[in-house]
């Protein structure tokens, strides 16, 4: 986590002694970015150009211009997917957003050193579960057939696998599945971030009279925001993302969950059945853009990436 | 570390790509553009099957799903010469189109396609058009590999679905026809009568949520269930009236007499709305079924396990002043060649035994399509020894019995029954409210893959 060092409070830390960064190219420099940048252009730029040429062309390769877009924006399948996917992305930034946030305050501030290590490497665990993995695991938890649990999924009027996996329950479902897999990391960077906030500030504060959660609203908040930014841009890319969990749930509802739900598997329908990779790829240019446009706001609203001398 | 001013102007500089290519978009789309489809695949004939070089002694990749597996290795033994690789997957069962994506890509990348295949009807849509402009059609027409006299040993409208502009692109492996199961057991200790009508049906089934809570006569959870109901009643649900012009009439009489007659009993419980596969579903409460051949030993036998001597099967079910009996078909397998085989030969050598050799059906693991292969599989006792009563004349009967009125079309019906019926089911809305939704499923299916959809 490099870019984490442009926080003036980690390079504090580091130690005083503070020289003046000067650059000087040479070769070891290069060789040591070359590889990942090799990479980066072999899997990441050149199929997104690709797509990029893909979207505006037909399978003869000629010009359609936006053509593809608005074929795509005219499946009856586009409108839902992208509804299911913001309801979700909706639910699970929040729920990110705050609970890991408040459960880092708590474990740095309320819970005693060693209590707080056990939960975060608990907290941390299911992460460490794949995709697929965690959706299995789940799959077992929502049936209640099977379920450890099924005594509350029945006293939620839930008998049978086939009401869990109703429409409506759908994205709390995938939240579920999305948090219980990916919080307990951001948990962890939370709590490094919260470690980076010096003593004395919060000393300084307890002093003037602050509480427990005035500390946490006004100090601690306010100074890994740029982290709480960061995290949300990356749940969010993230998130729109989701493919493996929905396609792995319909198929384990036997088709009760639609093969389109996200607009992931909406493309690779096109790609995949339609044979109409031209279409997929427009869908993948909407949501990249869809995806950058959301970075962009957040990065430049919150000014992440803004360096302490350049003010 | 990267610098404020090299981020700020790589933003821009993005930001400038995007206009130009907005600006670009526009431009062509004002000035009026190419089709966004190529156009061939819906349009033109076939492209000409253009044979691969041959050569006799090339391996042959051989797809099955796990239930014909045995077949394939049992060729494989008794024909040791014959280079396979024998490969297992899904068989294209409820919907999935993992054979369809595995193509494509094999149409993109120029190689990897299986000799020869075992998939359901619906994937001969799109197996017999070529999937992309540049790509030849995958399956190859076995009128031109096998003989004449091989096909017309076929029963009567089993290879309908195989046949697309005048060519057969599959061997059809099984028949599904849908009969009435029973438990006859069941049906004797209470002194039920075998229901003949789908009104002695509704009727039976009022008494046994009356007399016997619990127990059931039929299921529509399952992804196949319409197919069994629905195609029985002779509902327009997808019918092809002329290339590529599908008539989805759910408002049609044939549908609604079907929805109505189950609503009641959705109602008191005598038919599950849950799947009779769906995982921990309770055989031993299935009084009957209306559901395909392979009932018998698939889900009584194997995923029940009823006890052998309890299940019989009887004819289809008739409406009142029906002429001709009608019935549904719920699957049956075919096999495919892959036009882009080295070994043709060999290939078509191993798919017409699969399909038509007496060695191999009489032991098959569902009933044949070729009639030859159905009399030596009804003849062999292994295949009815579990049932009470003999049901050769049932199945033979049955067969011939399959309304041709449900079209096999290039999307899978399994998928808008299950994603717009069986939720709302789930929910506890009758069948003849969410009519209206199954129908707008069904179209808007249909339009995605290029039908024209009317209602007459």
């Amino acid at each position: 986590m490099t870019t984490l060092q442009a926080n003036p409070l980690a390079v504090s830390a580091s130690g005083p002694a503070r020289r003046p960064a000067r650059r000087r190219a040479g070769l070891a420099g290069y060789l040591f970015v070359a590889g990942y940048t090799i990479l980066l252009i072999a899997f990441g730029v050149f199929p997104t150009g690709y797509s990029v040429y893909l979207a505006v062309t037909n399978p003869r390769g000629q010009f359609t211009g936006i053509g593809q877009f608005t074929k795509v924006l005219q499946d009856f399948r586009f409108g839902p997917a992208f509804a299911d996917i913001g309801v979700y992305l909706a639910m699970w930034l929040l729920l990110v957003v705050v609970l890991t946030v408040v459960v880092a305050i708590i474990l740095r501030s309320r819970v005693s050193n060693k209590v707080s290590s056990v939960l975060r490497f608990l907290f941390y665990i299911p992460g460490a579960l794949a995709g697929v993995a965690s959706v299995l695991v789940w799959l077992f938890m929502l049936d209640p057939a099977v379920s450890p649990a099924a005594g509350l999924l029945r006293a939620l009027g839930l008998d049978d696998f086939d009401q869990v996996l109703a429409p409506g329950n759908l994205p709390v479902i995938l939240v579920l599945i999305a948090f219980w897999t990916g919080a307990g990391g951001w948990i962890v960077v939370m709590y490094g971030a919260l470690n980076n906030i010096p003593d004395e500030i919060l000393e300084a504060a307890r002093i003037d009279g602050a509480g427990p959660w005035q500390v946490a609203w006004y100090i601690q908040i306010p100074m890994i925001s740029k982290w709480i930014v960061y995290m949300a841009i990356l749940a969010f890319a993230a998130g729109t993302q989701l493919f493996v969990e929905p396609q792995l749930l319909q198929t384990a509802s036997l088709n009760r969950v639609s093969p389109t739900w996200s607009p992931n598997e909406l493309a690779y329908v096109f790609a995949f059945q339609n044979g109409d990779f031209n279409g997929a790829a427009a869908i993948s240019i909407v949501l990249l853009a869809i995806g950058l446009l959301c970075a962009g706001l957040l990065v430049t609203r919150s000014g992440l990436f803004k360096l302490d001398d350049d003010s | 570390m990267t610098s404020p001013r090299t981020v700020a102007r790589r933003r821009s500089g993005r930001i400038l790509a995007a206009a130009a290519a907005l600006t670009v978009g526009a431009a062509v789309a004002l000035s009026g553009c190419a089709s966004t489809s190529a156009g061939s695949t819906d349009t033109s004939t076939p492209s000409a099957f253009k044979q691969a070089a041959q050569d006799d002694s090339a391996p042959i990749t051989v797809w099955a799903d796990s239930t014909r597996l045995p077949d394939v290795q049992k060729y494989q033994k008794e024909h040791p010469n014959v280079k396979m690789n024998i490969v297992t997957y899904d068989g294209s069962a409820d919907g999935s189109t993992y054979l369809q994506t595995k193509v494509q890509l094999f149409d993109r990348t120029g190689s990897g396609w299986p000799d020869v295949v075992f998939a359901s009807p619906t994937d001969v849509t799109w197996a017999s058009v070529p999937t992309s402009p540049s790509a030849q059609a995958f399956a190859a027409p076995v009128d031109q590999l096998v003989q004449a006299s091989t096909l017309q040993g076929f029963a009567t409208g089993s290879l309908a679905p195989c046949q697309v502009d005048g060519h057969t692109y599959c061997l059809r492996n099984d028949i599904a026809q849908v009969v009435l199961w029973y438990n006859k057991k069941l049906m004797d200790q209470w002194g039920y009568q075998v229901p003949t009508t789908w009104q002695q049906y509704q009727a039976l089934g009022e008494k046994v949520a009356a007399q016997h809570p619990g127990y059931v006569i039929g299921a529509v959870g399952d992804t196949n269930s319409q197919e069994s109901y629905f195609w029985s009643s002779e509902c327009p649900a997808q019918q092809l009236v002329a290339k590529n012009t599908l008539k989805v009439d759910l408002s049609s009489p044939d549908c609604t007499r079907m929805a109505s007659l189950l609503d009641p009993l959705i109602a008191d419980k005598s038919v599950s709305t849950q799947g009779f596969f769906t995982q921990g579903f309770d055989g031993s409460k299935v009084l009957m079924a209306v559901g395909p051949s392979w009932y018998g030993q698939y889900l009584f036998n194997s995923a029940f396990k009823t006890p052998s001597g309890e299940i019989a099967a009887a004819a289809p079910l008739t409406w009142d002043g029906q002429s001709t009996p009608a019935t549904g078909d719920v699957g049956g397998g075919i096999w495919m060649i892959s036009s882009h085989s080295k070994n043709l030969k060999a290939a078509a050598a191993v798919a017409t035994w699969l399909t038509t050799s007496t060695e191999n059906l009489q032991a098959a693991p569902t009933y044949p399509a070729y009639i030859a292969g159905a009399k030596a599989w009804l003849a062999n006792p292994v295949n009815k020894d579990y049932f009470a009563d003999d049901v050769s004349n049932v199945f033979l009967a049955a067969a011939n019995e399959v309304w041709t009125g449900w079209s096999n079309t290039k999307f899978s019906d399994a998928t808008p029954w299950s994603n717009a019926v069986l939720p709302a089911l789930t929910a506890g809305k009758s069948l003849t409210s969410i009519l209206p939704a199954w129908q707008t499923a069904i179209a808007n299916e249909a339009k995605s893959v290029g039908y024209t959809v009317v209602t007459q």
